[in-house]
């Protein structure tokens, strides 16, 4: 495969990787909306519907970036332009695996962060999600400023992930952006 | 009436334990009085967004009595602290005193009143009487067992009910589609010997 011309196939990301990546990033920016805005709730039905949507949400991101891991080991992605500088390489690499670690690490902060704070996740109020922890309202509250601290982190992440997108597309004009959009593949075939 | 006569059943057993002090009365079947509060616990279970969670009153007293042998003349009084509740959510613990829910600065106790007590056979009986919370009373049956734990007896049973007969949960929370109407309740309740 790697013996192919520069113009390869490869360049493109397959679709399903595609799809996992916007799907995730739509869920990604609700979940984090709505963890921001339902936290400072007064105690409330409203504020215990949204607490449910958001850990069902989380769950499912959870499935999907396990998923999208096992796509990815048997899908490399397209190999990063030659134009770009070891130390751009590296930085990009390491931003990367910098986004997975944080969506592996967040949901599952917060699936520990409800079974010790002694409120179990229901997925979508039908499918109990086993509790990994004993009820400990102490560990709860560290959970939870873990949950957030790493929140913190990620929302950096993904400002320098998104601006190194838009900085490779205006500033590099080289395809990272547009390779990961859901036509690049149809164009690049014409 | 039954609590007259469980009064008088009460005060003749014990008039009969100070005049026949030194007799054994061990061919009668030991009656039980008073409740061991510490060793008594009413908890309850109810659904919040399709999960379970589960609650406890941590501080309860009251007065029963209770002969083995005469069931249908026991009587129960309980009275729940309803400020000593832990509902399973920590945010939720201070806000159940509040108006919307027991209104526990005007009505600090849930109170259960027996009326009359029927036997159902093999230590089972159904316990009909008036349950108290905010100030609303509802008659309900309870079923509960009887076993001994030493010279204890030990009174355990379950019911439900519904938070709406009580106006507990008011307002934002008077629809159940969050919360739920059915409040599982468990109580096991520990009783001393009369001497």
């Amino acid at each position: 495969m790697s013996g192919a011309t520069r113009i390869a196939p490869g360049r493109s990301y397959t679709s399903v990787a595609k799809l996992l990546h916007w799907i995730m990033a739509l869920m990604i920016f609700g979940l984090i909306g709505l963890g921001l805005y339902m936290e400072g709730l007064p105690f409330s039905p409203d504020k215990l519907k949204y607490y449910s949507w958001h850990k069902w949400a989380g769950v499912t991101v959870f499935v999907l970036v396990l998923a999208r891991l096992a796509w990815r080991a048997r899908h490399r992605p397209p190999a990063l332009p030659t134009t770009m500088s070891p130390l751009m390489r590296a930085a990009a690499h390491g931003g990367h695996a910098a986004l997975y670690l944080l969506m592996v690490a967040i949901p599952l902060t917060g699936w520990l962060m409800s079974s010790a704070k002694g409120v179990p996740t229901v997925w979508f109020g039908v499918l109990p999600i086993p509790d990994l922890l004993d009820k400990n309202e102490d560990l709860g509250d560290l959970l939870q400023a873990t949950h957030k601290y790493l929140n913190w982190v990620f929302i950096a992440t993904l400002l320098a992930h998104i601006g190194a997108a838009f900085k490779h597309h205006l500033v590099d004009k080289d395809d990272i952006l547009t390779r990961m959009l859901p036509n690049f593949t149809r164009e690049t075939k014409t | 009436m039954t609590t007259t006569s469980n009064g008088f059943a009460a005060s003749f057993a014990l008039s009969a334990g100070l005049v026949f002090g030194g007799l054994s009365l061990s061919a009668h079947a030991i009656d039980y009085e008073g409740i061991i509060a510490e060793q008594s616990t009413v908890s309850f279970r109810y659904t919040q967004m399709g999960v379970t969670l589960d609650g406890q009153f941590r501080q309860m007293d009251g007065q029963l009595s209770f002969d083995p042998a005469k069931p249908e003349e026991a009587s129960a009084v309980i009275e729940i602290d309803l400020a000593s509740i832990t509902t399973g959510m920590r945010e939720a613990d201070s806000e159940v005193q509040d108006k919307a829910w027991f209104d526990t600065g005007n009505f600090p106790t849930a109170r259960f009143e027996s009326s009359a007590v029927t036997s159902i056979g093999e230590g089972r009986f159904e316990v009909a009487g008036t349950l108290s919370i905010k100030g609303m009373s509802r008659p309900v049956v309870v079923p509960a067992t009887f076993r001994t734990d030493g010279d204890i007896a030990v009174f355990e049973g379950q019911f439900d009910l519904l938070r709406g007969d009580f106006s507990v949960g008011e307002g934002a929370w008077a629809k159940f589609d969050i919360l739920a109407n059915e409040i599982q309740v468990h109580f096991n309740i520990a009783a001393k010997a009369a001497r």
